[in-house]
């Protein structure tokens, strides 16, 4: 049989739409997240339920949405609500299983920063700051990021504390009260990262044809392997399927 | 008695420099014409709110309206920067004031609701925290938990978007919701804009789906398309090519200058802006029907 060829992008998407239960409700960002949720929808989790920041319940997008905001979001969908309503009535509530979270650093114990790189007052690079993501990573009971692997992606130290992962490890997210799991995987183009018992994230899989070292590279802190460290199972024909023909034909994202 | 104005009157009764101004729409239903003729009515030293400046604030910050930004994302969406802006902040221009989605809309939920805050769980996050003094902690008197406030936004000036209302300006919304209606209740003067005005009993005859009523709005203004590059569900589509080339017009200061002198300076009002865009483009953003089901309110 021909090796299937497939790139980074396809990936990330085949990956984090693994890690999605059929039944999640779904908290979901354009792009990447949106990709992984259609095609999660599409294979294995045809009960997922996705909802969007902007207060789209159930969406079911005829077409791939261009933000978070498409209209296409909305014909359709089960249900709409205003933004107060989405951010108490379901993610404060405890009402999502699952948020996306991106951002321009991860560190080691999974803390995200999307607001700025250098000092918040005298910005060397001002980024565009939390918008739902503080609170998606606080109350969603499980997050996933999927991020390119870089080393200036993943410093040992975030610049900014946009969202809360295991801040700096052992028991000290617990303590702040917060009541969502925080961020139980990365996926990367070379693999996944997942936390340990202390809230360390561990190189937990890693993709054919990557190497631990590769990995390790390419990340800012001594780098540990879980001792369970699978090889993930590479995309299928008929996930590469849906996604080139169905998802993303124009192939905006992938 | 109608409250129906020109949007140039409207502005000029209603909008005064130094005013907090938070023109809303969360992708949804943005009131660019609004924000095209502050600045060309040139009104300076404006407190801009918004959740997502979106282009609508780049360019009001790129004319000079504004001396402080109050947000909770600061991006184009699906795109990229907001160029101006971050030039603007990263050059200590412009002050700002940064709270995260939720942060925001319960500043507004506590002004439209007429309270001096609101609580919220707290989200480990204290970097933010740290550098907006407007959040605290205060302690649960129930439980003894900690929990987050926020101070209620009241902004001088509320500038809203809607598909359709009456002439008293009860004003029907369908599609992404945003924070129109907490705006419009936590402001102390409210510009409605609309697609259309229709008869109080085409309002009537859907009274769930009016997210504004009238007593709360001052003025009313009739402009087609006002939300264009955003978009107004059921009546044209999302600009995404726009959105895409505001981030090479936006890149320098130069490109925006021209930007605003052939689109806003150069033309009367959102009538010329929308016929200048041409019938490709008018094509282009026409959206398919799909109608909902009328429902039975029963006659009693």
């Amino acid at each position: 049989m021909e090796k299937l060829q497939y790139n980074a992008q396809e990936l990330m998407v085949v990956n984090a739409a693994r890690l999605l239960k059929d039944h999640d409700v779904v908290f979901v960002g354009v792009g990447i997240p949106n990709l992984a949720c259609n095609l999660a929808k599409r294979t294995h989790a045809p009960n997922l339920q996705m909802i969007y920041e902007a207060g789209v319940i159930g969406a079911q997008p005829a077409r791939m949405p261009l933000s978070i905001g498409d209209p296409t979001l909305v014909t359709g969908s089960a249900a709409v609500c205003d933004m107060y309503d989405i951010f108490s009535l379901y993610l404060q509530r405890g009402n999502v299983d699952v948020g996306f979270l991106g951002g321009a650093q991860i560190d080691q114990f999974g803390n995200i920063n999307a607001t700025v790189i250098g000092d918040y007052n005298q910005p060397k690079v001002r980024l565009p700051g939390s918008g739902g993501s503080m609170e998606i990573a606080a109350w969603a009971n499980r997050c996933y990021i999927i991020t390119p692997h870089q080393k200036r992606r993943f410093p040992a130290r975030v610049d900014f504390h946009t969202s809360a992962g295991f801040l700096t490890g052992g028991d000290a997210r617990a303590k702040t009260g917060v009541r969502g799991g925080g961020p139980q995987a990365v996926v990367t183009n070379l693999g996944i990262l997942k936390p340990d018992d202390d809230g360390e994230l561990v190189l937990a899989a890693i993709h054919p044809g990557v190497n631990f070292d590769q990995v390790a590279e390419n990340t800012g802190w001594p780098l540990k392997q879980a001792r369970d460290c699978q090889v993930t199972a590479p995309p299928t024909e008929t996930e590469l399927t849906i996604l080139r023909e169905h998802l993303d034909p124009n192939r905006i994202y992938i | 008695m109608s409250k129906l104005k020109s949007l140039q009157e409207a502005i000029n009764q209603y909008v005064h420099p130094g005013d907090l101004v938070y023109a809303s729409g969360f992708t949804h239903l943005i009131p660019f014409a609004v924000g095209h003729e502050i600045i060309r009515q040139g009104l300076k030293d404006l407190i801009l709110a918004r959740a997502t400046p979106d282009l609508i604030y780049d360019q009001m910050v790129a004319a000079g309206c504004a001396r402080k930004l109050i947000f909770s994302y600061l991006g184009n969406p699906g795109v990229g920067s907001l160029h101006r802006i971050r030039a603007a902040l990263e050059s200590g221009q412009l002050e700002w004031e940064e709270y995260s989605h939720f942060g925001m809309v319960s500043r507004l939920k506590a002004g439209a609701s007429g309270l001096p805050f609101m609580p919220m769980n707290p989200t480990g996050a204290a970097d933010l925290m740290e550098n907006n003094p407007n959040y605290r902690q205060v302690t649960d008197p129930y439980s003894g938990s900690p929990v987050v406030v926020v101070p209620a936004l009241k902004p001088d000036i509320a500038i809203i978007h809607a598909q359709r209302a009456d002439i008293q300006g009860n004003a029907q919304i369908w599609g992404i919701l945003g924070e129109q209606q907490l705006v419009a209740f936590a402001s102390q003067r409210v510009i409605l804009t609309v697609e259309e005005i229709v008869d109080e009993s085409i309002i009537r005859s859907d009274p769930n789906r009016t997210i504004i009523p009238g007593m709360v709005v001052d003025a009313i203004c009739h402009v087609p398309y006002c939300a264009h590059p955003s978009y107004t569900q059921g009546y044209y589509d999302r600009d995404n090519e726009f959105y895409l080339a505001w981030d090479a017009i936006s890149k320098t200061p130069q490109g925006a200058q021209e930007y605003l002198e052939t689109w806003v300076f150069g033309l009367p009002d959102r009538a010329a802006y929308w016929e200048n865009l041409g019938i490709e483009t008018h094509h282009r953003l026409k959206p398919g029907e799909q109608f909902s089901q009328p429902v039975n309110y029963g006659a009693y």
